[in-house]
């Protein structure tokens, strides 16, 4: 971790923590819009955008010299995913429509 | 075996050939681990995902039952207790002794106060018996934006139940885990073992919470904010 | 026809075998070589377990009616014999023996990155096990190896609390050795020691930890899953909540299926090694070989649906599945070619090592090519849960893996014991190891195709199956007889064999370059690599006239 410039990381701090702080208000809120099927789409993207902060200026991922941390999470999303996905290949296309057992 | 007639830093193990070396190695040997925990979380999530787009309403209905607000409390305490573990680790680097255990101990605190956040929500539960097993009851519970009197299926609320049991304990098992972690560096900060050459058990430490934190990020609107609007 | 380097050293050298002794030194240490020595002697005794469940299995086969044991016990066996095989024996066996011997001082390292967390993967390993054992000893477990719901969660009777917990401990024993192979190669490599020059056996292990951090973990929780629902009543597989017994099989699977590449990858490394020496050639193609085990890893994450066809998925996902099951063959098939093409015109020499290494090639052949014939969606339908898919995965994981781990042992025997094994017994081990195995799981592919299902006990409805059962038996009695052979003759060599040079075969590679056994910090001084892999040109121009033969 650079030290050149002991200002500038604690401000970089305070500034994603209150993004942190305002998308979990937004989170909140905006459930309480019916936006129909977006409103799951809308929480995860918050949801996705409040992790990358984390991940990237927390974390330390963003000033990383290497590629190799950021392939490692890319991966491991990319495998979580296709866990995710091919399962919902067979429970989206079993029943038309879909339910199980009532 | 050769011998290193240059003095080293007594934190540098034997079989690393630079601090730079060793450091490397802790920090990405903390990311793998942390991509194995988002597999193991990512079963749960999985399940969930599959069984919250086959009972949706059932889903809804249990989600409605759970506290919100403490639950979007519990995101914020999170928060701040990743900013102190920011601040705790930069303390380290630049040896701000005061400001490093300050920080260590709040976050702490915050740990705790997430942990008794979620005992709260725990014993809600418990007392609406909505904890499944034998004493499970969610009878003429309204299916959130459906017409009057379509009630949720109690039996598929159950599987709702099981996984936001599975999954906020499996959490809340790792944020103890995260305690007990920090704990030790507490301890360890205490003792002044910590440098700005050397905290790099600081850092992955911090790396662990940090993943805790995110996989509340999803938890939260996942579990308690199904259909909310009105 | 022995080695001219060989040397007789009449003093003897400090290795990591004689440094220190007493148990504690053993149990307490952190030096890779030992923990590696640790990990065979515990999973030679999980090997000797799971084939004694074997051999009671083939035992009542002998007779169509159930006269041996009884249909609980039998259901024990079968259940027993895979969960002992597949996660206390195969899945460790090359990397946490060869893998934890062999890869700091294949790239030039004093350890691995971690070693406190290697001893720690031993003893969670260890905990497994006792757990396990116990396991079997109260009582024993009859879901299966596959766990399956909700029999697994509501209705056996059997230990299937205790069993699930043994191999969730023992996953993160897996977890953690592939978390301590990615991180020390990707950075204690010596100085040299390029992606490129580096061996194919570390590309293999490479490969490996990728899938056990990756997969390792869902099949972990998958088992807690159901360990709370048996336990807690938390349900969310139960049938009458809703559950679908079949989340319970993807989540399994998604694991399952790439711990089949945890079990062959390696073995397919040591088999890249022999060959390599053994024709004094360089590999053919060695980015493709290195190229093919990652995309192994990648491609068999695509799959695990094939093990559900007839399980009630739909239609659409069968088809996806059985495309992409074809997919993963590719890569394997490009080894064996490549394997092919370095024995094309090289210097081939029949050590024993060498025979399992061409048993391999053979077996694992047939092992793939039959996958291929399950992978498609009609032929599944006739063969699945019948003897053609045990003969199947048998061909690869017995035929396969285990010849390469065989293999690799004889290899690296001199290695880590100092000592150099009798090749004339060695050889024959070799030759009745292949021959007890066609005979034991050829017939099975037979059996399978005529309609003899799996996990049953009596087949006295289809008695015409006695002859091929009979078979199948008298081998494995040959095929136990040459397990017997190596452990018998290792062991005596410990104490009788010929003092082993420090590079018996004129081998390439790091290893070959420390002494016999190995001190505790591998290399004198760090290695600087300025030469590429499988150097076998460089290496055999000035040994013109030796064959690298040991007796």
């Amino acid at each position: 971790m650079s030290d050149h410039a002991k200002s500038s990381p604690l401000k970089m701090y305070f500034t994603i923590w209150g993004a942190l702080l305002v998308g979990t208000f937004l989170t909140y809120e905006a459930a309480k819009v019916d936006l129909g099927v977006f409103n799951a789409a809308v929480a995860l993207i918050i949801a996705t955008t409040k992790a990358l902060l984390v991940a990237l200026f927390f974390m330390h991922l963003k000033g990383a010299g290497e590629k190799l941390l950021k392939l490692v999470v890319v991966s491991t999303i990319f495998f979580l995913i296709l866990l995710l996905g091919l399962s919902m290949v067979d429970y989206s296309t079993r029943y038309f429509p879909g339910h199980l057992w009532s | 075996m050769a011998a290193h007639a240059e003095s080293h830093n007594p934190a540098l193990l034997h079989h690393f050939a630079t601090e730079e070396q060793q450091r490397n190695s802790a920090s990405f040997g903390m990311w793998i681990f942390l991509a194995t925990e988002v597999m193991f979380f990512g079963g749960l999530f999985c399940a969930y995902l599959i069984y919250r787009r086959l009972y949706f309403g059932d889903f809804a209905a249990a989600s409605k039952s759970i506290d919100a607000l403490l639950g979007g409390t519990n995101t914020a305490v999170l928060i701040c207790s990743s900013l102190t573990v920011v601040l705790a680790v930069w303390a380290a680097a630049t040896a701000r002794r005061t400001l490093l255990l300050s920080s260590l101990v709040v976050t702490m605190l915050l740990g705790c106060v997430f942990l008794g956040i979620k005992a709260k929500e725990y014993k809600d539960k418990f007392d609406e018996h909505h904890v499944p097993g034998a004493t499970f009851s969610f009878e003429h519970e309204q299916v959130p934006n459906a017409p009057e009197g379509v009630y949720a299926n109690p039996r598929h609320a159950e599987i709702f139940f099981a996984l936001y049991f599975i999954m906020t304990g499996l959490h809340a098992l790792h944020m103890i885990i995260g305690l007990g972690i920090f704990a030790w560096l507490l301890i360890m900060a205490w003792r002044g073992r910590f440098t700005p050459e050397y905290h790099t058990p600081i850092e992955i430490g911090g790396l662990y919470w940090h993943f805790v934190d995110i996989v509340w990020i999803y938890l939260f609107p996942l579990l308690y904010l199904i259909d909310r609007h009105a | 026809m022995s080695m001219a380097t060989a040397t007789v050293q009449p003093v003897e050298r400090e290795d990591y075998l004689n440094k220190h002794y007493g148990v504690g030194s053993w149990l307490l240490t952190t030096d890779h070589k030992r923990i590696a020595l640790l990990y065979l002697i515990s999973i030679t005794f999980f090997f000797f377990v799971g084939g004694f469940f074997a051999l009671l299995m083939r035992l009542e086969l002998l007779t169509p009616a159930g006269d041996l044991v009884q249909a609980d016990t039998y259901n024990k066996l079968f259940s027993m014999h895979g969960m002992v095989m597949v996660f206390f024996f195969l899945i460790p066996s090359i990397p946490a023996v060869l893998g934890n011997f062999l890869v700091p001082m294949m790239i030039g390292a004093k350890d691995l990155a971690f070693p406190k967390i290697n001893l720690l993967s031993w003893y969670l390993y260890i905990i497994g096990g006792v757990m396990m054992t116990h396991c079997i000893l109260t009582g024993g477990v009859d879901t299966g190896w596959t766990f399956y719901t909700p029999f697994s969660t509501a209705f056996s009777n059997s230990k299937v609390i205790e069993a699930g917990l043994a191999i969730f401990i023992n996953g993160f024993s897996s977890i953690l050795t592939g978390l301590n192979f990615v991180v020390t190669i990707h950075r204690m490599r010596a100085p040299g020691m390029t992606w490129s020059r580096l061996p194919l056996f570390i590309w293999a292990h490479y490969a490996t930890s990728i899938i056990q951090i990756l997969g390792t973990p869902v099949v972990a929780i998958t088992l807690v899953l159901v360990v709370a629902e048996r336990a807690l009543h938390l349900g969310i597989f139960d049938p009458k909540l809703g559950g679908d017994p079949l989340l319970f099989q993807h989540l399994f699977w998604f694991y399952s299926h790439p711990a089949v590449y945890i079990m062959i990858l390696p073995s397919m490394g040591v088999v890249t090694e022999v060959i390599a020496c053994f024709s004094r050639k360089r590999i053919f193609g060695y980015h493709f070989v290195a190229m093919s085990s990652v995309a192994i890893a990648v491609f068999g994450f695509l799959v695990w649906a094939h093990h559900m066809f007839v399980a009630g998925i739909s239609v659409y996902a069968a088809l996806v599945f059985s495309l992409l099951s074809y997919s993963v063959a590719v890569p394997s098939a490009v080894k064996v070619f490549n394997w092919t093409a370095t024995l094309y015109k090289g210097s081939i020499h029949y050590d024993a090592p060498m025979l399992y290494a061409f048993g391999f090639l053979g077996l694992f052949t047939i092992g793939g090519l039959t996958g291929l014939f399950l992978a498609a969606l009609g032929v599944d339908v006739h063969v699945t849960d019948t003897y053609f898919v045990i003969a199947h995965f048998h061909y690869i994981m017995v035929g396969g893996a285990l010849m390469g781990y065989l293999g690799g042992l004889h290899f690296w025997w001199p290695k880590i014991s100092g000592r150099l094994y009798p090749e004339g017994w060695a050889r024959l081990a070799a030759l009745i190891v292949f021959i007890g195995f066609n005979l034991t799981f050829f017939p099975q592919f037979v059996l399978g195709y005529l309609g003899m299902p799996r996990r049953y006990y009596d087949y006295s409805h289809m008695p015409e199956f006695q002859v091929l059962n009979v078979l199948s038996t008298a081998g494995s009695t040959i095929l136990g007889i040459g397990y017997l052979l190596p452990m018998i003759y290792f062991l005596w060599s410990m104490r009788y064999g010929k003092p082993a040079p420090d590079n018996p075969w004129n081998a390439a590679g790091l290893e070959w370059q420390t002494q016999s056994p190995p001190t505790t910090f591998n290399f004198v001084e760090e290695p600087v690599v300025t030469w590429e892999a499988y150097n076998y040109d460089e290496i055999d121009a000035g040994h013109k006239q030796e064959a690298p033969v040991v007796g």
